[in-house]
């Protein structure tokens, strides 16, 4: 089975938890000898572990037909994808683009990140996906995430072959309910046009459901896995004589930074050897530091600014409890990491991840009093500690991308009628 | 002959309620009001009353030959005395018929056993004493909570003066015996040790209801009939199980009690009859001895302890827990010991367990808490407490040795100085 892939992230150049999940997701998928998977993403870098797959840049694919000589193409893209293939596509362009801007090779060039425009990125996409549509052999659509939606409608509309798309995320976690309008519609389209629906949690197929008045029958909840870490010794707790509780993320809405504030309140109004640390940055970061200096807490509660790559797991596996107290949050991966460096979590009930961890703590996201309290109980009681630890690192390793692969494969079979 | 000895554990646990840590210092109130009286209002209404009223009716109408023993914790008895006085009522009128025993077992439902000799023993004797006073017989049969019972376990009961001891059949420490003998002590062959049944019992506890069961439905004729079929020469058939069988695990129209008022029907027509554990006791005599190296229980698959001490919570809690019993003995403040007491319920740890927590297995009790976490961090708030007030009662820097002689001391002098002013007194007139 072919499967061909529309994403929008690919590690190691990533923005937010889209990429991982894709990487895990396809590579776990690579573990079926018989599937073969293309994965387009708007703008390769050219160090992606292409390993266990085959990735197509869509900033790389003509659109518009314009004559250069071989040369002149492998000099240009040469290091990315022979130019034969380059000329293979550009034989498929059925349509005229011309209206896009385009380079000398007729491509178009995508920032691959979520810039102003993107709405125009999105429907530039959507014609990058009109040509592999049109040049390469697939049996099914597989789109992640709603920017690449009308890219997958547009291929399904083509080849008429099945489509699925992937819900990672909905415009409603992101906004708190107050969803736009544009985003909304890309949304709805997509999973109208979808033969089914995939969604990262039950919280998330709930809303797909409910908002986006999806049948049940064609939404099915594939939980999200997490990489096994190969270098996790690496990663060690230094001596220190107060204990950190850590909040890791976007400072936004959607990831409830205010109730972290609340709760170290609390902790720090009763508890002697504590300290509270937000990292990551985002709109609400200064309006947080000026809650925390309201407060009276600036002495014991920390910022570091932005943290990517390595230091994220350097935070974590440095801080004695990890919190994620999200208002809505569709999986949220960042748990998981946590525990697999061994350190225990408290994470929101409105967390898609709740759904399959035990060996973590969950309470509601305004449920000051319980946060508070069950970091106490992990900073006075070792057992605690070492209990949420030492189980939460056996789930961790037990939940496999390798399943959710399987699962997905279930869904291709079905939907192809195999 | 062949006989039946049915036995029921009473006892509810103490809820404890929602307590922050924020609280610790502050509030000295651990329980749950409501949920406790709520419980023990339920199971007195569908269980303790209603059986003990059928029971009664059984005993009445085969002439004493029906007969039946109750292990009710003290705890227990002193939740009815609060809230259900009526139950204790409706078992003074069990006691009054000669064919009811009441077993010693310590005061609280508590793992005293596990953790501390002097602390299982005055349980014991509390508990005695409760049974005496308010029954008029002090019990001469032991079972412990859950059962719980190994070599030395027996000694230490055996020393408190309790010869007949009720235990777990476990597989582990049977191994190709049967249950259905009367046996004795490792090495103490003074104590008899009667087995329980697990495979009747929980036929009856956890089956009877169950309709995917391959037996099911279980009539009196077919229970009263595997207890016929069984060889001639096992002749002790101990049913034991929590007295909530009857109307709160097997509901009323289950047919829980229609089964149990058929079957000394069934039972004299095959001539099995039905017997006391000091009854039992008394007239035979041991086939063979058991020996337990560690301590076993009627809990789970693998009858040991896991299900109370098996994590690291657990041990922590209940280490915790235990290092105060000194200093608790030493106290002399009422409210002290009462909590001390309901914070030594089996059930509290119990909630903690882990092993199960994964697999999303349904109990007989439904727990309180969402996960074993929880159920921690509560009790632990809960104790730190206690341990303050503990503390606070004599200082924690003077060894508890030193601070039981200085105790002495005063409790002598203050005797001294009562007897002084008597004979004041007496000098004056």
């Amino acid at each position: 089975m072919k499967a061909l892939m529309f994403g929008w992230e690919f590690p190691p150049h990533i923005l937010g938890g889209l990429g991982t999940a894709s990487y895990g997701l396809t590579k776990g998928m690579s573990l079926q000898p018989d599937l073969e998977i293309t994965f387009v993403i708007p703008k390769p870098w050219g160090d992606e572990d292409q390993s266990f797959l085959r990735i197509i840049g869509a900033n790389q694919i003509p659109v518009v037909w314009k004559d250069v000589n071989w040369d002149h193409v492998n000099s240009r893209i040469g290091n990315f994808m022979s130019p034969d293939d380059y000329y293979h596509f550009r034989n498929n362009i059925k349509y005229d683009f011309r209206r896009i801007g385009t380079d000398d090779l007729g491509c178009i060039n995508f920032s691959g990140r979520y810039p102003e425009n993107l709405l125009e990125e999105i429907s530039n996409y959507e014609a990058v996906a009109s040509v592999i549509a049109h040049a390469i052999q697939f049996d099914v659509i597989h789109a992640h995430d709603w920017l690449t939606y009308p890219a997958g409608r547009f291929a399904k509309q083509i080849s008429g072959k099945p489509m699925v798309i992937h819900v990672h995320a909905t415009d409603y976690d992101r906004s708190r309910g107050q969803v736009n309008p544009d985003v909304y519609r890309i949304e709805k389209e997509g999973m109208d046009a979808a033969d089914h629906i995939m969604t990262v949690s039950n919280l998330t197929r709930r809303t797909v459901i409910e908002k986006y008045h999806q049948h049940p029958d064609k939404v099915t909840t594939v939980h999200n896995a997490v990489e096994p870490m190969a270098n996790v010794e690496e990663f060690t707790k230094s001596e220190r004589n107060d204990k950190v509780i850590t909040f890791l993320g976007r400072i936004t809405m959607q990831k409830g930074p205010e109730y972290f504030v609340e709760v170290a309140t609390r902790v720090l109004q009763h508890t002697k050897g504590v300290r509270f640390v937000m990292a990551g940055s985002g709109d609400m970061m200064n309006k947080m530091i000026r809650l925390v200096a309201q407060k009276g807490i600036a002495d014991k509660f920390h910022f570091t600014g932005f943290l990517k790559g390595r230091q994220v797991y350097e935070m974590l596996a440095e801080s004695d409890v990890y919190m994620m107290p999200s208002v809505s949050e569709p999986f949220g991966i960042s748990p998981l990491e946590a525990m697999q460096v061994g350190t225990p979590s408290i994470i929101s009930k409105q967390s898609g991840c709740a759904e399959i961890l035990n060996h973590v703590i969950k309470t509601d996201y305004w449920d000051i009093d319980a946060m508070a309290d069950y970091i106490h109980a992990i900073v006075k009681y070792p057992a605690m500690y070492n209990s949420l630890r030492e189980n939460g690192l056996a789930e961790v390793n037990n939940i496999k991308w390798e399943y959710a692969g399987q699962k997905v494969r279930r869904i291709y079979d079905m939907v192809c009628g195999r | 002959m062949k006989t039946i000895n049915f036995c029921f554990r009473v006892h509810q646990r103490p809820n404890l309620k929602r307590y922050r840590f924020f609280e610790i210092g502050n509030d000295h109130y651990y329980y749950d009001d409501y949920a406790n009286e709520s419980a023990i209002r339920y199971a007195s209404d569908n269980c303790y009353l209603e059986a003990n009223r059928i029971l009664l009716d059984m005993i009445r109408s085969s002439n004493g030959n029906f007969k039946v023993s109750f292990s009710i914790s003290g705890l227990a008895l002193e939740q009815f005395e609060q809230y259900a006085p009526e139950v204790i009522d409706s078992f003074k009128e069990l006691a009054k018929t000669g064919s009811v025993e009441f077993l010693a077992t310590p005061y609280g439902h508590s793992l005293a056993a596990l953790y501390n000799e002097d602390e299982f023993a005055l349980q014991v004797n509390m508990q005695a004493n409760k049974i005496k006073e308010l029954f008029g017989k002090k019990p001469t049969t032991f079972a412990n909570s859950a059962l719980l019972y190994s070599d030395e376990i027996g000694n230490t009961i055996a020393s408190l003066g309790y010869k007949n001891i009720i235990v777990e059949g476990a597989k582990h420490i049977l191994g190709w015996k049967s249950p259905n003998y009367l046996y004795s002590h490792a090495y103490n062959n003074k104590i008899k040790l009667l087995v329980r049944n697990n495979k009747l019992s929980d036929d009856i506890n956890y089956r009877f209801s169950n309709w995917s069961w391959d037996q099911y439905p279980l009539t009196a004729e077919k229970f009263i009939g595997w207890i016929k079929d069984a060889p001639e020469a096992e002749n002790i058939f101990t049913v034991f199980m929590g007295y909530e069988a009857l109307g709160i695990l097997n509901h009323k129209d289950s047919g829980i009690f229609e089964f149990f008022k058929a079957l000394p029907f069934y039972a004299i027509e095959q001539n099995i009859g039905f017997e006391l554990p000091s009854e039992i006791c008394k007239k035979n005599k041991p086939v063979d001895t058991l020996s337990a190296l560690y301590p076993m229980s009627w809990t789970d698959e693998e009858k040991d302890v896991s299900a109370w001490c098996g994590n690291e919570l657990q041990n922590e809690a209940l280490t915790k827990l235990y290092n105060l019993t000194e200093r608790v003995h030493l106290c002399s403040d009422p409210m002290i010991k009462v909590d001390w007491q309901l914070l030594q319920d089996t059930a509290h740890f119990f909630f903690m367990n882990t092993k199960h927590y994964s697999d999303g297995m349904i109990y007989a009790q439904k727990i309180p808490y969402e996960s074993p976490y929880e159920a921690f961090t509560n009790y632990m708030n809960v104790l730190s407490d206690f341990i303050e007030r503990v503390n606070a009662q004599y200082p924690t820097d003077i060894e508890s040795e030193e601070l039981n002689a200085l105790l002495k001391t005063i409790r002598n002098q203050e005797e001294l100085i009562k007897k002084l002013e008597t004979k004041k007194k007496a000098a004056k007139k």
